[in-house]
């Protein structure tokens, strides 16, 4: 052989139309790809850039004929996969083309065990025996390192964890060592810790198998740990590519270089002085349980509990962070403190009222003096409500007047940054970002003593998010504004927050100021979180001068 | 290039607009409504146009159609103007579909969105009184109420109120229970809200598309269901209802059939023009069930 063989995959101006009406014509407009057999290509970009589109077109899985690519070409192995009919495509797709799905949980039939689901893929496109399929199979689960194979073999889905199903998907689209592996976000849903042994899992087979990946993702920390190259889109344009170092430490482009300036530094504030300022929110003894309630004849199912002991200090002016893994209970804390949901045992005193303890009229009264920004901004705004009335909402119930609290919450519409035109628009008409800003107006409309804030950016895109981060940052700076902020991603938890505490299956294991716990971890869980957040050798070059 | 996410994208046409824009796209949804729109017309001009008491004798008795055009679609045994019926009918068949509806649609929603909000024993109690409801056959519960209360046509929407409430009662539930977790609810209740307010402000108006949908589904049904009483004789004899016409017309449906068969296509067509125009307020309130 003298001749080098043909990229993997090679994309050469692809070009996907969107139907009339959306937001722009083309979803994809020009794109030049290559992936060598043994690389991995991490496709990057926000929400909307038509990243997922671009795996659809090489799987030929696109909704046509609404969406459907109109020009360029798609050669796997030298070989134009465009205009190849459906029974051909199929013979290629899951043999040579393989794909990794983000949620695992629904792209596993939940009806079928995991080894009938691997043993399909065998039965579709091999001629094996079920003995030698079995033995396959089995072999796949252990390469994925599933504990125990054989009986994960007899699983159904739901029976083994997210991280679990997202390997028992790697092994199904490795198991006829196909040349290509597409993985569209396949760690998005999982959990730092998980998230790290998924990518060193692909990394690794990926290099015993010497296939191509087209890594899709838009979290830069996951670029810096796996790729070998990256593309870098907006909007549909290829707006960078070059190898990972290239672009992560030294971008070009203005809308990479603002991508990455816009990336959380992993560098927490400096210690600041223990503050002397008084207590305004303190929990002690807090413990909740969830009693799975039976059915008629099935019996009390187990208790699960959510938190067990749980006391902290929040001080004026302070930023407490809560960091923990799902499951750690930590989202069911900022519903306990505001008495969402209600709590087993302990108390939470607000300013020195038990909060816990107030009677439903009392509770009403106290709720102006401690306000939520939720997770989700389109789920947390009434889609029925103009905006202006979400704002003065909370005041009106507590008695301003409504013409007032009109007016005033046009000019926090003009402190979060909003056009105060904005005021009579619904909130489907509003960004992801836009929508987080509402929600903080209207926590802001009270004038409360402490904010809890769940998750308030990870809904959103990077870019989005550092601006929402400034904004929260601002305005706990200006208004003097205590915050408990309950977050899964460290990066933003070293952002915003003076002193974190670190939960473990509703227990804290471990508290104290920011710079502190991540400078030098004590309880092993913690230094195991750490040392998972993807990326945490590369530091974003210091790009800020850019990022509007 | 610029990456302030505090630029607002320009503002929509009015609800209405996009509601309009929506339903005419449905060709069906269309017909629907002009139906609709002739059935409330002629029983809006019922004495105007063909002036007459349809009760009255107005020509002589079994007149076929185009015969006599002071009768144009006829007489029948009792030498009624069948023309005049139809229009008064209309007046009576949606009167009683109107008020019918509204009442099972009241009863629907208190106790659905109680069962759906508060869950617990709350709606284990009145989920189990719905289901009474639901295994009596509603004609069943719908002839004995009659014949408890009388055929008053008072008493008569009343009574097609109460035998159809269980099903929207049931539809508001669910959507209570799905929207009761969903994070705008908590948003209220930590505003210090009253569940009140939460229940009928910030649910309910969340809760509505498909209850408005299924309200013509409703009114087509009460319709059917006045007409069926009608035809057992069981109607209001002081009122030209569109069934009673059909179940007076059966005694001679031999001989004279229009006499049956004039009532009954306007009945058909009512109640065609309900379900097409639920269809069409579905597509219009709920565009993202369909692609």
């Amino acid at each position: 052989m003298t001749k080098t063989p043909p990229p993997v995959l090679d994309l050469c101006k692809l070009e996907i139309s969107l139907p009339k009406g959306a937001d722009r014509a083309f979803a994809l407009e020009g794109l030049d790809l290559t992936i060598n057999a043994g690389e991995i290509v991490c496709l990057v970009g926000e929400s909307g850039s038509g990243k997922s589109l671009c795996a659809g077109a090489i799987m030929g899985l696109l909704p046509e004929p609404h969406v459907r690519v109109t020009g360029g070409a798609i050669r796997f192995m030298g070989e134009e996969l465009r205009g190849k009919s459906d029974a051909e495509m199929r013979k290629l797709r899951g043999a040579d083309i393989s794909m990794i799905f983000q949620e695992p949980m629904t792209a596993l039939n939940p009806q079928k065990t995991v080894g009938w689901q691997i043993d399909e893929v065998l039965r579709l496109h091999t001629k094996m025996t079920k003995a030698e399929r079995k033995a396959r199979a089995l072999e796949m689960l252990e390469r994925v390192h599933i504990p125990e194979p054989a009986s994960a073999y007899n699983a159904y889905p739901h029976q083994i964890s997210g991280g679990q199903r997202q390997r028992v998907m790697i092994a199904m689209s490795l198991v006829l060592s196909p040349k290509l592996i597409i993985a569209d976000e396949p760690t998005t849903a999982l959990d730092v810790t998980t998230q790290l042994q998924i990518l060193k899992l692909i990394r690794e087979l990926q290099e015993e198998e010497g296939a191509g990946v087209l890594f899709i993702t838009h979290d830069f920390g996951v670029v810096a740990e796996i790729a070998d190259k990256v593309a870098v889109l907006c909007r549909g344009e290829l707006v960078e590519s070059g190898t990972t170092d290239a672009v992560l430490n030294h971008p070009q482009h203005p809308y990479t270089r603002a991508l990455i300036g816009a990336v959380p530094a992993l560098t927490p504030p400096p210690v600041k002085a223990a503050s002397d300022a008084p207590v305004v929110l303190k929990g002690t003894g807090l413990k909740k349980t969830f009693a799975a309630r039976g059915g008629l004849l099935s019996g009390k199912r187990k208790a699960v509990t959510a938190v067990k002991d749980l006391t902290f200090e929040l001080r004026q002016g302070e930023t407490l962070g809560v960091v923990g893994e799902s499951g750690s209970g930590k989202t069911t804390v900022s519903r306990i403190v505001t008495r969402l949901l209600e709590c087993d045992q302990g108390s939470v005193e607000l300013d020195g009222t038990d909060l816990l303890a107030a009677t439903p009229k009392e509770l009403r009264a106290l709720r102006q003096h401690i306000q939520m920004v939720f997770q989700d901004p389109m789920a947390s705004l009434n889609p029925r409500k103009r905006v202006v009335d979400l704002i003065a909402q909370g005041p009106i119930v507590h008695g301003a007047d409504p013409k007032k609290a009109r007016e005033d919450a046009k000019k926090l519409l003009e402190l979060v940054e909003l056009s105060p035109a904005a005021a009579n628009r619904f909130p489907h008409e509003f960004s992801g970002g836009q929508r987080q800003r509402i929600g903080i107006a209207r926590a802001l409309a009270m004038e409360p003593k402490v904010i809890v804030a769940d998750e308030p950016v990870s809904a959103l895109d990077v870019s989005v998010q550092a601006q929402v981060l400034k904004l929260l940052a601002e305005l706990r700076d200006r208004l003097n504004l205590s915050l408990l902020f309950v977050t899964h991603d460290l990066r933003v938890a070293a952002q915003l927050c003076d002193r974190i505490i670190v939960m473990q299956k509703g227990e804290i294991v471990e508290h104290g100021p920011t710079a502190e716990v991540f400078a030098n971890p004590q309880h092993p869980y913690t230094q195991n979180l750490l040392s998972s957040i993807p990326g945490r050798d590369w530091t974003p070059p210091s790009l800020h001068a850019n990022v509007a | 290039m610029t990456f302030a996410d505090t630029e607002i994208a320009p503002p929509e046409p009015p609800r209405y607009v996009m509601f309009w824009r929506r339903y005419k796209r449905n060709r069906a949804a269309l017909l629907g409504l002009v139906l609709f729109v002739l059935v409330v017309l002629m029983a809006l001009t019922a004495g105007l146009i063909d002036p007459g008491d349809p009760l009255r004798r107005a020509g002589e008795p079994l007149t076929p159609p185009f015969m006599n055009w002071d009768t144009p679609l006829g007489t029948d045994q009792l030498g009624r103007d069948v023309l005049s019926g139809v229009f008064y009918g209309a007046r009576i068949s949606l009167l009683i579909g109107v008020v019918a509806t509204l009442v099972a649609i009241v009863i629907g929603v208190v106790i659905g969105a109680l069962a759906g909000y508060f869950g617990g024993w709350v709606d284990d109690v009145l989920m189990r009184i719905t289901e009474a409801f639901q295994t009596i056959p509603n004609f069943v519960l719908l002839l004995t109420l009659v014949a408890i209360m009388g055929s008053k046509i008072e008493w008569i929407t009343l009574a097609i109120g109460i035998v159809s409430w269980t099903a929207p009662a049931r539809m508001v539930r669910a959507e209570f229970m799905s929207l009761r977790h969903r994070e705008f609810v908590d948003a209220a209740r930590n505003l210090g809200v009253s569940n009140t307010s939460i229940i009928f402000r910030e649910i309910l108006p969340n809760a509505l598309p498909p209850i408005v949908v299924y309200a013509s589904v409703i009114m087509a049904l009460s319709i059917l269901m006045e007409s069926a009483l009608a035809f057992l004789s069981l109607g209001d004899p002081n009122y030209a209802s569109w069934g009673n016409m059909i179940g007076q017309g059966r005694a001679v449906l031999r001989s004279a059939p229009y006499c049956a068969v004039i009532p009954g296509i306007a009945i058909i067509l009512t109640v065609l023009s309900f379900s097409l125009l639920g269809e069409g307020l579905n597509d219009a309130l709920n565009p993202r069930q369909k692609k």
